[in-house]
């Protein structure tokens, strides 16, 4: 050894200045994909985000609210022996209210991360391309699921309050849940997989409600022009092609709702089958474009 | 107070890429609506006013006026690129009365002509329905453009906006609400459709001269005011 490395310390020391490993928990996939999803749901309803984020989704909750209240109110006032809308006729009856709330959520969920390029920052993390899919459909899913379901439980609390049958009340309320949680993962599937293809919201919002309300007043126009040519047998079949008649000729088939359909003629049981199997493919559909969407994080 | 520069960017940002599939969309499916319709009915003059009435009139002008007239302007807003454009020696009137030219033309191109060929598709122009419907959709074009121009300087949510007021005020309040029809561009494009159709063909609940005097309001207040609006344009930070 040199003696002058004694005396005065070396050029080319490396210095120990107390980096250290991370040792504590590794939260993983399980915990991101959790978190993703709490900030996505928060999100959906403005929570976390600037205030003026928060006017819309609330105004639309409000106005998804009030006409149950309203409807409550005059169950209460005049001792009706039922409610005056039915638990499944509910959602159908403010479809333009979910559809605004999906076409202004679902590219805020997804459209500003593309745009932004932070894709690729979450795909950086130790996560997948599943947890990302999942987290957003299930946050924007459980979103829509909250917004239909809030105003049925008013009118079942309502219901109660009004003293008519314990029994058929709970039966009516859990047959108008299954059919808002069909209605919430459908709509949410088909928001995300069109506001996925685009990084702009503007377009995004506008091609969400051009497909639900097109396609519903196309359905809609066809099925009363086929009523009045007493063509009843293909009203039926025609719900096959918007998202909102899929739901009621579900419902109408299983969960014992009155059809929308002109001339309420709406599938039974056997048309039924098809419909919830094309509900369900749709749902599964829209997770697989969306897994599709996703391969490649970049753009 | 047209540009073409002005014109030819606004044109390729509109119809660029996989948006003009999005304006493409709406009128394949009214001209697919009608002939399926056609097929099932033949033709039939009351249908042909359901179908054009409420398909063509109450959803797909708005809805395309709602993207031609927002897109004209409103990404560029949002992203920020507007501010090269308003660095340049172009009076800001002209830029919206040249955006609002091209949002017109694109929305009465994929407006107006559809709901003319679906109108002779479905009857043949029987009782003038077909032309009445298509010179409604071509008024009614001029005014959701300049509407919806305005909204798309005056808000980032302009898209929100503009269907909020197509679908809920139009559709929604216009059913319940007699009086909210006097003030929906849509009737008042009725009322022109009225005086060509043949009489009792078609209905509106605005009288012709009140409704073209608020046409042209509308449209030169807005189009005004908009020009106002991108004088002392702020940007604001994505939220």
């Amino acid at each position: 050894m040199p003696p002058e490395s004694s005396l005065a310390p070396a050029q080319d020391v490396i210095h120990n200045i107390g980096y250290r490993n991370y040792t504590g928990a590794r939260l993983g996939r399980r915990y991101i994909r959790r978190s993703l999803y709490v900030q996505s749901l928060r999100g959906a309803y403005g929570l976390g985000r600037s205030a003026k984020s928060k006017v819309l989704p609330m105004i639309l909750f409000a106005a998804m609210c009030l006409p149950a209240a309203i409807i409550v109110a005059v169950t209460v006032a005049t001792k009706a022996n039922k409610l005056l809308v039915a638990y499944t006729a509910y959602a159908p009856y403010l479809q333009a209210v979910i559809g605004l709330f999906l076409a202004a959520q679902a590219p805020q969920s997804v459209s500003r991360d593309l745009r932004f390029k932070t894709v690729p920052l979450y795909f950086s993390r130790p996560m997948e391309r599943f947890d990302y899919v999942v987290a957003k459909f299930a946050a924007l899913a459980s979103a829509l699921f909250i917004l239909t379901a809030a105003p049925l439980l008013i009118l079942y609390l309502g219901a109660l309050l009004a003293k008519l049958g314990f029994a058929g009340q709970t039966k009516g309320l859990a047959e108008g849940l299954v059919s808002v949680a069909l209605l919430s993962l459908l709509f949410a599937g088909i928001g995300l997989v069109i506001a996925a293809l685009t990084p702009r919201r503007g377009f995004g919002v506008a091609a969400i409600i051009a497909v639900l309300t097109i396609s519903y007043g196309a359905v809609s126009t066809i099925q009363a022009i086929a009523l009045a040519r007493d063509t009843t047998d293909v009203i039926g079949w025609l719900g096959l092609f918007s998202p909102l008649t899929l739901i009621d000729g579900v419902q109408t088939a299983f969960l014992q709702a009155t059809s929308d359909f002109p001339g309420g003629h709406g599938p039974g049981t056997g048309a039924g089958v098809v419909y919830l199997l094309v509900v369900l493919g749709l749902i599964a559909g829209s997770y697989a474009l969306l897994m599709r969407r996703y391969r490649k994080a970049g753009l | 107070m047209f540009h073409p520069t002005v014109a030819r960017l606004t044109y390729r940002g509109l119809l660029g890429r996989r948006r003009i599939v999005v304006l493409l969309a709406l009128p394949v499916l009214l001209l697919l609506v009608s002939a399926v319709v056609r097929a099932l009915t033949g033709a039939d003059d009351a249908t042909a006013t359901n179908v054009l009435g409420g398909f063509a009139l109450a959803t797909m002008v708005p809805l395309i006026g709602v993207i031609a007239g927002t897109g004209a302007i409103g990404p560029e807003i949002d992203d920020g690129s507007v501010v090269y454009l308003l660095a340049k020696p172009v009076k800001r009137p002209t830029i919206i009365v040249t955006k609002l030219l091209v949002a017109i033309g694109v929305t009465m191109a994929f407006s107006a002509i559809p709901t003319l060929i679906a109108g002779l598709l479905l009857n043949g122009n029987s009782e003038r329905i077909a032309v009445a419907y298509a010179a409604a959709a071509a008024v009614a074009s001029i005014a959701y453009s300049a509407l919806f121009l305005l909204l798309a300087t005056l808000t980032r949510h302009a898209v929100v906006a503009g269907l909020v007021y197509a679908l809920v005020w139009e559709a929604f309040f216009g059913n319940l609400v007699p009086g909210a029809r006097t003030l929906s561009i849509q009737q008042w494009a009725l009322a022109l459709a009225e005086k060509i159709g043949a009489p009792g063909a078609i209905t509106s609940d605005v009288a012709l001269p009140t409704a073209l005097v608020l046409l042209a309001a509308v449209t030169t207040a807005a189009t005004w005011y908009a020009g106002q609006k991108l004088r002392r344009l702020t940007l604001a930070g994505e939220e």
